[in-house]
């Protein structure tokens, strides 16, 4: 699995160099030409898009080549509440996938060790919504949340919701859409990287009269933390660039657009290419910004 | 297609050969830098000066490709267009029916290159609504088509579509369908809530007691035109209908997505909000309230929901064949545009997807059928239906441009 490779704690190995960089680099070389024609090329087709200015000729989704920096600013204060929304609900549901999966990890990782048939069991159980398309499962959500719902019918008759509540297009339907449909990959690296750990450090806290919390605090936690970074880094970036889930047409409202629904929105409807990709631009390097803090703060710099 | 060409005569012949769509796979390897320079220098050019028809091969190949919506073609148990069926035995012409048009913006925004280059769609024929057929014409991506290959056009297109200053001939879109959109509404759930058997202005959509419980098309040209109705404007003019009264709209619209009173806005999908009673009422397109009826009948109630017009007015919009420049089967798309203006033809499909059909004569023939369909309003309005509803104006470019940006800036909330 390729998860495992995330909780790898392995310590790099100093390697010499050798004689043998030729072939090396050339092994390398079809990755590089993949990331050269499918990353670079797009990116910077991206970034001359974005300052792309409107065309003399007023044909809509017609853009002249150009280098409006204004498209930048506008985008930014056309949409600045979307692009807040998108970080907040990502941090949000980040926080919350991570305290629903760690527990789940710790469970099949550590607890279930000497079981392997309930670890296989449970393990399975995380991955199988892979099984089905994401985009099934999100409009099974939509169902069962639907006004005429079961759910929604409860909550109106132990009077917790009003006549005219729903829940369908609120903020909650989409953070709770976005949890659910990440929580597989902050849980598999936790658990990659839990499975691996040394039962005898944790005897040896509670030899040394640490209490279980204390013992969870100074060892678990911090041999952990590996996981629990590419856990929360592959929640985080795919979710600040999610437009499935908040997109109206799924368990999103007319007030829940993230900044995938405005690009889409740019992109597809307005035919505003030039905002479309300085939005895109600016998701990118603000995640590219947010995640080297915090990779390094964390102290694994390791892991880029 | 005689543009300059670039002086580089490596990008020359990569522009020469991206225009006529014959990158072989080897070449495509070999000039895979130069193939992306190629492939934007080619989307750049523009395209006014003289586009020219591809080739007509329908002499040789009876085939023809035809994208259009989703509900649009009569069907059977089995799934298979009688109609249509019996078209491609008459003619010969094996007929490709895709539904490949969601929304007019998207499907634009998926097929605007070729269009712009003159290149084949993927289609012979596509149905947009009329403003984007209009837009077509105006950039020139459009075929004129020949009246002498579709008497039935000629004979039978009803005199309200054949006046267009744009095109007076009718030549480069002629309707394939059309409909209005005004309020769907649930009967029963709408009775309960507001003690009313039906809606009957825009103002009842804004009412109390239906907040969290109104639904709104995406489609900008109906939602907008509703409430700007609602507001007096005449919507087929531009001296009424203006940057004050459009802002004025939205403003409107607004209010009631920020006071909760609207549960979404969206495209065809609204059906789903109303068949599982996410909402009670919604601006909704005719054919489509006949064809939820359709699938959510039951005994007791036969006829569980409702379309009205509002006092103010509905408005009115047509789908349209267009064929665009780089389509190869010109002459089989005029046989099949023949076909379905036949009476005969044209009264089948419109009592199964009960939308207006254009056809002079098909009343008559659906008479025959199911007299009782042929006085539904919503397939063949009389003069006085007509009357009361119209066709957002045409805009340009810029308007069109202003007003979509704020449409869908309100869309995405903020």
């Amino acid at each position: 699995m390729a998860f495992v490779a995330f909780g790898s704690q392995a310590p790099a190995q100093e390697q010499k160099p050798t004689k043998t960089g030729r072939v090396a680099l050339i092994l390398l070389l079809p990755g590089l030409f993949y990331l050269a024609l499918f990353f670079i090329t797009p990116l910077i087709s991206l970034i001359i898009t974005s300052l792309k200015q409107a065309s003399a000729s007023g044909v809509i989704g017609r853009y002249d080549y150009g280098f409006e920096l204004g498209n930048y600013a506008y985008a930014v204060s056309q949409y600045a509440p979307q692009i807040f929304r998108s970080f907040s609900f990502a941090l949000l549901a980040t926080i919350i996938a991570l305290a629903i999966s760690y527990p789940i990890a710790y469970f099949i990782g550590v607890k279930a060790r000497d079981k392997p048939l309930l670890q296989g069991i449970l393990l399975t159980l995380v991955v199988a919504p892979f099984f089905i398309s994401f985009l099934l499962r999100t409009f099974a959500w939509k169902q069962i949340f639907s006004n005429d719902s079961f759910i929604v019918n409860l909550l109106k008759n132990i009077g917790v919701f009003g006549a005219d509540s729903y829940i369908i297009g609120t903020n909650f339907a989409v953070v709770f859409g976005l949890v659910y449909n990440f929580i597989p990959f902050m849980t598999l690296p936790i658990y990659a990287n839990l499975d691996r750990l040394d039962i005898r450090l944790l005897e040896a806290g509670s030899d040394l009269y640490a209490s279980p919390a204390k013992t969870f605090q100074k060892v678990t936690l911090p041999l952990s933390l590996p996981g629990v970074i590419s856990g929360t880094l592959l929640t985080f970036i795919p979710i600040s660039g999610d437009y499935v889930v908040a997109s109206r047409d799924f368990l999103g409202g007319p007030d829940t657009a993230m900044i995938g629904n405005v690009v889409e929105a740019n992109f597809l409807r307005i035919q505003d290419y030039p905002t479309a990709s300085a939005l895109s631009v600016m998701l990118m390097a603000t995640i590219v910004l947010l995640v080297s803090a915090y990779v390094k703060r964390s102290g694994t710099e390791d892991l880029l | 297609m005689k543009r300059g060409l670039p002086q580089d005569p490596m990008l020359a012949q990569l522009v020469q050969m991206a225009r006529q769509h014959q990158i072989s796979r080897r070449a495509a390897l070999a000039g895979v830098g130069g193939t992306a320079a190629a492939l934007t220098l080619a989307s750049c050019s523009t395209a006014e000066e003289g586009m020219v028809a591809a080739t007509d091969l329908s002499d040789s190949e009876k085939v023809l490709v035809w994208h259009n919506w989703a509900a649009y073609m009569d069907e059977d148990d089995d799934g298979n267009y009688p109609t249509l069926l019996r078209f491609q035995e008459q003619s010969g012409i094996t007929v490709d029916y895709r539904i490949e048009i969601d929304d007019n913006d998207t499907w634009y925004a998926k097929v605007k290159d070729q269009l712009e280059l003159g290149q084949d769609i993927g289609a012979d024929v596509a149905c947009p609504t009329t403003w984007m057929a209009s837009r077509l014409r105006n950039l020139g991506y459009l075929q004129a088509l020949d009246n002498n290959n579709m008497p039935n056009k000629v004979a039978n297109l009803a005199p309200g579509y054949q006046s267009s200053s744009e095109d007076p001939d009718r030549v480069y879109s002629i309707p394939w369908q059309g409909g209005f959109a005004g309020i769907g509404y649930n009967k029963k759930a709408y009775k309960e809530a507001t003690g009313k058997d039906a809606p009957s202005s825009m103002a009842d959509l804004w009412a109390a007691e239906l907040k969290g419980r109104v639904g709104l098309l995406s489609e900008m040209r109906d939602t907008v035109g509703l409430v700007l109705l609602s507001q007096g404007i005449d919507i087929t003019s531009a001296d009424s209908l203006n940057d004050d009264a459009f802002d004025a709209a939205l403003a409107l619209i607004k209010e009631q997505i920020d006071s909760g009173q609207i549960y979404n806005v969206r495209g065809n999908s609204y059906l789903d909000d109303l068949a599982t009673e996410n909402i009670i009422a919604a601006t909704a397109w005719s054919g489509d309230i006949t064809v939820i009826n359709y699938e959510q009948a039951t005994d007791e109630d036969p006829e569980p929901f409702g379309f009205v017009f509002p006092d103010t007015g509905a408005t009115l919009w047509a789908d349209e064949f267009i064929v665009p420049m780089g389509a190869t089967h010109k002459r089989n798309v005029e046989e099949l545009i023949n076909y379905y203006y036949d009476p005969v033809n044209a009264a089948e499909l419109a009592l199964w997807v009960n939308y207006i059909t254009p056809v002079v004569g098909a009343k008559e023939i659906a008479a025959q059928e199911d007299p009782e369909l042929a006085e539904n309003q919503l397939i063949f309005p009389n003069e006085e239906t007509l009357a009361k509803s119209s066709a957002f104006r045409s805009l340009t470019g810029q308007e069109e441009q202003r007003y979509s940006t704020a449409w869908q800036n309100l869309l995405l909330g903020a």
